[in-house]
């Protein structure tokens, strides 16, 4: 599957394409198939996300999982500050990253 | 310190108010991402991992307990209450929102800092010895020059869009603790008969293809020192590679030319610049000079130390260097606590050696590039009260040059040009090697960590060096050895095949114990390296 990414312009956020917005949360993330372009371009045009991009990922039970591991790490934030990424409270988030 | 002039805070202040305007422009959809991009870096502004990144100069690593307090407001109040102290001694904010920035750039300017020059085809902050005007061994306190070169390449209308960036080393000692000869132009102050004067070195980096800077010329007098600088780098700027971004540094130029054409062309323009009369003037000199003048020490301070408490003797052992004053010692604040994150201090911290420097240094604090701070000028008697406030912040590890004090890029937790993490590599080596007797018995071994082939790690220079690279979409360490900053520069070489994290630390512990085993005398890691040679230490690890 190809989910969206970006960053929010403002606050320079990760966030994911959800099919009528952008969220901070992977899960949230659907697959666009490979008709992407005019999103991409409408979203970046209304400033609705800064420099967007198609990725690849796979369907998890977790939800979509980037097949990158860069993205994965943008996804959760960094593995070595637990409480600075989005699941501070989980200790094992890390692993879905590597 | 330095304190800005009229002119030099005009130009910074005025540089805050037109990035406000781009920033309002870019909000507003006025601006294009292409439009702004270029703008924002011109302002230190990079998008990252995360969030936007903003990088702030720190003009040859020295800062103010003000500028630095100033530090600490700016990880508290914009950004999640830490900074990055980096090996080009600037700091990075990880978090930073792009409708922040104005504000966090005018918070900067209010102390005499700015992010100007920190990225882009430009002459980067220039970089010195941690220890300049303090140092027992310099020949004359390099900072006024570094600072004249600030100066001289703040804003240069010629050298704003060089074919890459460029990064100025200045030193004043015949032992190097800038890793000089690594960078585009590294200059080391000397005497000669009597005259101060420089030696340059042109045409050193790491990145992708590292070299070490050939010395281009062994005496340019002071007075012309601004000139000759402008020499090599117009030389440069003609003909740089433009056309390949891999090859545009000034090293290729002088390796592809040679260093006799590269250096006969220097010297062309050299004779031509001194027609022209753009040295600073004299008087300009000795002003910029009298802001770098010995503090009031007291002249008969007692040597005396009392070293009954045990850990302070560990500390003072490692993490202190000789001054040039009787009774004063220059001091080390790790930032590499155990499992610590290598550069990383939480605004509480920073506001801390902030204080510290206050009250015990002259109001002067200074950043190495190996990502510690230095307290510069501590009077030996006030070293226990010192070191027992820094204790209790868990900032006084005593680990200066030992393994555990290793330099790590953000790599792939921060950066988005990563193949792989490098910071928890260096937190599980700091676990692995946490015995301190341990470390003391390996003795000096400097361990640099890059997440690629950028080498911002510096681990081309790494006495032992570890390279992430990207092996099919997983996280792979390739290990080197024989790497040096020193005055004794030397790049590291790969052993062989790479690692997985875990491979790489036990390949660590396999070359440190063939190391114990060798070692002949009082000899550190890489001289017996460099006696026994890489094969003995390839075989240790892969048989
Ligand atoms: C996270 C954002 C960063 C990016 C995008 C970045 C990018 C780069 C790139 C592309 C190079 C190679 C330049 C070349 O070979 O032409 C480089 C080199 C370097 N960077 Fe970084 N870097 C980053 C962070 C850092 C940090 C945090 C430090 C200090 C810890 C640093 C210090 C250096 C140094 C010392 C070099 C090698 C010197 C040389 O180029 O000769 N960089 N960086
Ligand atoms: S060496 Fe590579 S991974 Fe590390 S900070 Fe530099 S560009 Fe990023």
């Amino acid at each position: 599957m190809k989910i969206l990414t970006g960053n929010d312009l403002k606050t320079g956020d990760v966030t994911w394409w959800t099919g009528s917005d952008w969220s901070r949360h992977v899960e949230d993330a659907v697959d666009v198939g490979e008709s992407f372009e005019a999103i991409l371009h409408e979203e970046e045009a209304a400033r609705r996300v800064n420099v967007p991009y198609a990725i690849a990922a796979e369907m998890t039970d977790e939800g979509p999982r980037p097949a990158h591991i860069k993205d994965r790490v943008r996804a959760l934030g960094p593995t070595v500050r637990p409480d600075l990424t989005l699941k501070p409270a989980d200790p094992e988030a890390g692993n879905w990253v590597i | 310190m330095y304190q800005y002039d009229k002119y030099d805070q005009k130009m910074v202040d005025t540089r805050v108010a037109e990035f406000r305007d781009q920033v309002e422009r870019r909000l507003a959809g006025e601006l294009t991402e292409d439009q702004f991009k270029p703008l924002r870096l011109m302002n230190g502004l990079y998008l990252q991992l995360h969030a936007y990144m903003l990088r702030v100069a720190i003009p040859y690593g020295t800062l103010s307990g003000k500028q630095m307090r100033m530090l600490g407001h700016i990880a508290r109040k914009y950004d999640r209450d830490y900074g990055h102290f980096t090996t080009r001694q600037n700091i990075q904010y990880n978090w930073i929102k792009l409708e922040d920035a104005p504000d966090i750039l005018a918070d900067l300017a209010s102390v005499e800092m700015h992010a100007i020059q920190t990225s882009g085809n430009c002459i980067r902050n220039i970089s010195s010895d941690q220890y300049a005007g303090a140092a027992a061994d310099e020949i004359s306190d390099p900072r006024p020059w570094a600072e004249i070169l600030r100066q001289w390449s703040s804003f240069h209308p010629e050298f704003s869009y060089l074919p890459r960036k460029f990064k100025i080393a200045v030193i004043a000692s015949d032992e190097d603790r800038a890793a000089m000869r690594l960078h585009d132009i590294g200059i080391q102050l000397i005497h000669k008969d009597g005259e101060l004067g420089a030696k340059f070195f042109v045409g050193g980096g790491m990145g992708r293809t590292p070299m070490i800077g050939p010395e281009i010329r062994d005496f340019v007098p002071a007075d012309e020192l601004i000139s000759y600088a402008e020499a090599c780098l117009r030389v440069y700027n003609r003909y740089g590679r433009r056309d390949n971004k891999y090859k545009a540094r000034i090293k290729i130029l002088v390796h592809e030319l040679g260093k006799e054409e590269y250096t006969r062309q220097v010297e062309e323009e050299f004779a031509h610049m001194k027609t022209l009369g753009l040295n600073p003037p004299v008087e300009e000199l000795a002003r910029i000079s009298e802001y770098f003048a010995d503090p009031a020490f007291e002249p008969d301070a007692s040597d005396d130390l009392d070293l009954s408490d045990p850990d302070f003797k560990l500390w003072v052992d490692q993490n202190t260097v000789e001054h040039k004053q009787a009774g004063y010692a220059i001091a080390v604040i790790s930032l590499k606590p155990q499992g610590g994150i290598p550069g990383d201090a939480s605004s509480a911290q920073i506001d801390l050696m902030a204080d510290l420097a206050e009250q015990y240094s002259f109001d002067e604090l200074r950043v190495t590039h190996s990502q510690n701070i230095v307290l510069p000028h501590v009077k030996k008697s006030d070293l226990y009260a010192l070191w027992q406030k820094l204790d209790e912040a868990g900032l006084a590890p005593a680990n200066l040059d030992l393994i555990t004090d290793s330099i790590a890029c953000p790599g792939l937790d921060y950066c988005s040009l990563a193949n792989a993490r490098s910071i928890p590599l260096a937190q599980k080596i700091s676990e692995r090697f946490a015995d301190l007797g341990r470390q003391r018995e390996l003795g000096e071994l400097k361990l640099k960590i890059s997440g690629c082939i950028n080498a911002c790690g510096h681990h081309h220079a790494g006495h032992i060096g570890i390279l992430g690279v990207d092996r099919k979409g997983t996280e792979n360490y390739q290990l080197l050895l024989g790497g040096s900053a020193a005055e004794d520069t030397s790049l590291a070489k790969i052993t062989g095949p790479g690692f997985s994290e875990d491979g790489v630390i036990d390949a660590i512990e396999t070359v440190t114990d063939l190391y114990l085993k060798e070692r002949q005398e009082d000899e550190r890691f890489i001289d017996t390296y460099r006696r026994v040679g890489m094969a003995a230490f390839k075989e240790a690890i892969y048989g």
